[in-house]
């Protein structure tokens, strides 16, 4: 019982700093706040760079494919259904595809979620939200200049960035050479 | 003649074997010299730098009508241009995208957006897409502080306005105005680059 009241406890406690920790990246925002309260039913977790970074460094065996992208980017959109086709042979191939939303916070709920929706997205969907972007862009590759679409193919071996958009055939043809 | 031309080719395969022409591509680095440009407003009246004849420096905008991020900032583009045009630093907006590819970015558009949100500066249209690829401007919005000097328009800060976009008051750190007051002030920038999420710039050259 004592053990019992001990893990809640601690779970409530790692729980409450968690939830600080969000709504220090971006104290103020109205919009923020409100979408982290909210981020369960979302569906879809929020995190900051910090909690991002750790999804850029999988070490096992699988090659991942992350995707910076936002439902206001209109090449990102035409791109999507490439990656979204490279995800579904995941299984086969040992990949993943991640798609990192850059959408803003007032644009959750309004245009991400539904477009998630609506498109039946199947690869993992994330947002990042850490408005200190000169801070955590060059984390990703000191060559981005921030412009989107962009991606990150990585695995144990290799790692390379992309600022530019991808035909099905392009990203097939780069993973070639993750194998 | 022909000696000239053998001269040409081998500068070429010297330089491009050294990566100089990729770098030419990325367009300028910091303490590079910024091409002047002839472009159209948003009333089609061409605008130059060399036409504002007591500026000290510029800050050219890339930016635009739809991006969210240009939207986010077009607040405080014009309060950059409010506070810095009367001490010799005008802001110079410039709308590098494709109008074919990004119909709500034609030149109606754009008067109508100037117009709406009140632009205190010009807003030019990089007609022929040849202005942005020399700055190496890829999204929008992008900064490019010039010094001008007697030797031509010398690059001094290349970025982001701030280091958040989504909410003003939140501002840690304001990277152009501290970059102008420090140029203004004779004294050494000390962030002279930053690095912002924007929109690609939409181009078919590209």
């Amino acid at each position: 019982m004592i053990r019992l009241v001990l893990f809640l406890s601690i779970l409530v406690l790692t729980g409450c700093d968690f939830k600080e920790r969000k709504k220090s990246t971006s104290e103020n925002s109205e919009f923020v706040s409100t979408g982290f309260a909210t981020a369960d039913s979302l569906g879809i977790p929020v995190y900051n760079f910090d909690d991002l970074e750790t999804l850029l460094y999988t070490k096992d065996d699988k090659t991942y494919i992350i995707n910076f992208w936002a439902t206001w980017c209109a090449p990102c959109i035409k791109e999507l259904p490439y990656f979204e086709k490279i995800n579904q042979q995941g299984e086969a191939n040992n990949w993943k595809v991640i798609l990192v939303s850059l959408d803003m916070p007032s644009m959750w709920k309004s245009k991400l979620i539904p477009f998630i929706r609506n498109k039946d997205l199947q690869s993992e969907v994330v947002i990042l939200d850490d408005p200190d972007q000169n801070s955590w862009i060059p984390k990703v590759d000191k060559n981005w200049s921030g412009a989107i679409p962009a991606t990150l193919i990585y695995n144990r071996n290799k790692r390379k960035f992309y600022e530019q958009t991808f035909t099905y055939e392009m990203l097939n043809k780069e993973l070639g050479e993750f194998k | 003649m022909k000696y000239l031309l053998v001269n040409l080719v081998l500068i070429t395969v010297f330089l491009s074997h050294n990566g100089f022409l990729n770098e030419i591509d990325k367009g300028y680095g910091i303490g590079d010299y910024a091409t002047d440009f002839s472009l159209p407003d948003i009333n089609g009246k061409r605008i130059s730098l060399a036409d504002f004849k007591d500026a000290k420096g510029y800050l050219v905008i890339f930016t635009c009508n739809t991006c969210p991020y240009a939207i986010a900032y077009e607040d405080r583009i014009i309060a950059l241009d409010k506070k810095y045009k009367t001490k010799g630093v005008p802001v110079i907006a410039i709308n590098p995208n494709d109008p074919d590819l990004q119909p709500a970015d034609d030149i109606q558009h754009m008067k109508k957006r100037a117009i709406e949100k009140g632009f205190t500066f010009p807003y030019l249209v990089d007609e022929k897409q040849e202005i942005f690829p020399q700055y190496g401007a890829t999204k929008t919005p992008h900064v490019y502080l010039l010094e001008k000097t007697k030797q031509g328009n010398v690059v001094r800060y290349i970025g982001t306005i701030d280091d958040n976009y989504s909410d003003e008051s939140a501002v840690k750190t304001k990277y152009v105005e501290n970059a102008v007051d420090a140029l203004l002030n004779g004294e050494e920038i000390s962030l002279t680059t930053t690095r912002a999420i924007g929109c690609s710039i939409k181009s078919r050259k590209r």
